[in-house]
């Protein structure tokens, strides 16, 4: 009973396929991207190699953890940047809370940062009176609706333009039913080119932090952290511990591998190295863990903290494709969501590892491998193990182990079966029975094979 | 102020004692091999790229040629409040707002990508790539690679302040996938390529 929430993702996912057409629009778009990404990959004979590489190089991050951050720290203060460090979500929150209070503002720019998502950040600082204008368009639009990002890279893959220009007519002003992407892509360039000329502190994510030199490296195509960032007094950079590589010469092997997963471009239109703040200015990088030191202990979970958000595992699985990023009910949606969030909680989570069909194409496109398909597997059996399954679930599984660990025992109950699917065919096929959704079930046979060889075989 | 900077310590503390006891003790092994791809014509390569991306580039024989190469380039443009490559950096960033063309040189070009690396040291003002409408990038002929493997080997141990990869003008999909120039950042992004 520990997993009845409203909100799971089934619910969640049921709700967003009231609009058929709408699922095949999204299905079909995110498909596309998935598509773009393996013509940019296929341009690279070495992309396999590529790929172990850059696992490899993660696998050494994981590993000497401790050794890169002390590094990283090290460099990064005699770059002149401001370090700190936060166990929890709260103290991150609050960390950056006060480099924004230090300079008196109260109104902010920030660009893309799943970490500050996972931190909700944005709702802490608006409830202590700071205002935070996300720069990136697609955060922007959904910011404006009310609504968290759909998708890691792409926040409003769910909208149609229609929709956005009615938002645009509402918020910005734009003509109305004007839905013409570069209309109102100009109109939100005119309204944040505002923004970024009156705030004295921007806020970025980070892709790559480089223990070797203390630089962080941030991937736009915008150009939104650059210009939130040159602009303003002070640069807050926040980043998750698992950020680190090594060293500059990795930043090869990573940003030929980002963008082309992302979204098939060979490199994001900026992909600026931050190592020492410009003249006058603070900058503060903050390290987050949220649970990450834990999960470094874990051979099974570990791997997972080699992701580079790159998004590509959500364009490809057909699980996400069809529900929709907010069924996820998470700030990272997707497989690579679905095997992040119940390490956090396994009870809000729970349902997570179980909105997938385990076909594994996640893991193959995953730039850096991570075996998510398998983890996702995993998560399924500590999840019932430590009954935070649903209790359909849990006693479905006991019935189904019951009846197929004893010959015996599940020759009688298919022979039951089979009698009660002839005779009471009503009490399977109800809509209480999630297997009948949206299925027709076989035809009975009259006999399992084992009856009829051994009519057919004996004599 | 003092309790925060002894709260800051102690999760720092915390957090590295906890990744120095969690973190796996594996062999890194023999570093696996890389053979990235290599071009007959970089040159080539590179302005295919570029164009893919959106940018454009043109090659010319020297620099003062791009004032009056400009005019064909950015045809109907507003191009009079311009910045050049030797200009000296205004106090403030912010004055850089209306700027329409800013013409920069860039390090090296990279044949995979249709990346540019620009460091601080080239840009005037750290804004000024950024913030201009129109960019002109300017490289040599000779300073264009293959890949960005290469490229970090060019870079190695620079002490620079800031640097990034400028691959065309700034760029968005997030309304239905529909690509639009100008973002945030620049509308058209132009290399010049000296031979």
């Amino acid at each position: 009973m520990k997993n009845m929430s409203r909100n799971d993702h089934a619910t969640l996912a049921n709700k967003f396929n009231h609009d058929e057409a709408r699922v095949n629009w999204h299905d079909k778009t995110l498909w596309f991207v998935r598509q773009k990404r393996d013509k940019a990959a296929k341009q690279l004979p070495e992309w396999e190699q590529l790929r172990a590489r850059a696992s490899q190089i993660k696998a050494k991050v994981l590993s000497h953890l401790h050794e890169y951050l002390l590094e990283f720290e090290k460099n990064a203060v005699d770059n002149g940047v401001n370090v700190h460090w936060a166990e929890t979500p709260e103290e991150h929150n609050a960390i950056v809370h006060k480099i924004i209070c230090d300079h008196g503002v109260d109104k902010i720019v920030k660009s893309k940062s799943m970490l500050t998502e996972e931190c909700h950040l944005n709702e802490y600082l608006e409830r202590h009176g700071i205002t935070v204008i996300d720069t990136d368009l697609g955060e922007r639009i959904v910011q404006l609706a009310g609504e968290p990002p759909s998708h890691i890279v792409l926040p409003c893959i769910h909208w149609k333009k229609e929709e956005i220009g009615a938002l645009f007519h509402q918020h910005l002003g734009t003509p109305e039913g004007n839905a013409d992407p570069v209309l109102l892509t100009e109109a939100a360039r005119q309204h944040l080119r505002e923004k970024f000329l009156t705030s004295k502190v921007a806020i970025t994510g980070v892709n790559f932090a480089v223990a070797e030199t203390g630089e962080i490296v941030v991937c736009t195509n915008e150009g939104n952290a650059d210009l939130g960032v040159q602009l303003a007094d002070v640069h807050i950079a926040c980043m998750g511990i698992e950020k680190i590589v090594p060293s500059r010469k990795d930043l090869g092997t990573f940003l030929r591998l980002l963008a082309r997963s992302a979204t098939g471009q060979p490199i994001t239109t900026y992909s600026s190295h931050f190592r020492k703040p410009r003249a006058g200015q603070q900058m503060h990088i903050v390290l987050v863990d949220n649970g990450r030191s834990e999960r470094l202990a874990s051979d099974d979970f570990r791997n997972a903290l080699k992701c580079i958000r790159c998004g590509a595992c959500f364009n490809t699985c057909p699980v996400y494709r069809r529900s929709g990023g907010h069924s996820y009910h998470t700030a990272i949606a997707g497989p690579i969501g679905s095997i992040l969030a119940p390490a956090l909680d396994m009870k809000q989570y729970g349902d997570l590892p179980f909105a997938s069909t385990l076909c594994g194409s996640c893991s193959n496109v995953c730039p850096v491998k991570i075996d998510i398909h398998d983890q996702l597997y995993k998560w399924r059996q500590l999840i019932v193990e430590q009954g935070y399954s649903s209790w359909q679930k849990t006693k479905g599984m006991q019935v189904l182990s019951n009846a197929l660990t004893s010959p015996e025992r599940y020759e009688r109950q298919g022979k039951f079966l089979r009698w009660l699917l002839r005779k009471l065919p009503f009490l399977v096929k109800n809509k209480f029975n999630p297997w009948y959704k949206q299925r027709e079930l076989p035809q009975v046979p009259d006999e399992s094979f084992k009856e009829w060889y051994r009519k057919n075989r004996k004599g | 102020m003092v309790s925060q900077e002894q709260k800051g310590m102690s999760a720092r503390e915390k957090i590295l004692a906890r990744i120095k006891s969690n973190q796996p003790n594996v062999a890194a092994g023999e570093e696996l091999a890389l053979t990235p791809i290599s071009f007959s014509d970089p040159i080539e390569k590179f302005k295919e790229t570029l164009a893919s991306i959106g940018g454009a580039s043109l090659e010319i024989e020297h620099e003062n040629q791009i004032p009056d190469k400009l005019l064909s380039i950015l045809p109907g443009k507003k191009i009079s409040r311009h910045v050049g490559p030797d200009d000296h950096a205004k106090a403030d960033p912010h004055a850089y707002s209306d700027t329409d063309v800013a013409i920069l040189r860039g390090e090296f070009g990279v044949a995979e990508s249709g990346a540019i690396w620009i460091t601080d040291k080239q840009m005037v003002d750290r804004a000024l790539p950024f913030i201009c409408s129109h960019l002109v990038l300017v490289i040599r002929k000779s300073q264009i690679i293959g890949t960005l493997h290469d490229a970090y080997e060019k870079i190695g141990h620079a002490g620079y302040e800031l640097g990034t990869f400028i691959a065309g003008p700034s760029k968005t999909a997030d309304i239905e996938q529909s690509l639009v120039l100008g973002a945030h950042g620049a509308k058209t992004m132009t290399c010049f390529i000296i031979r």
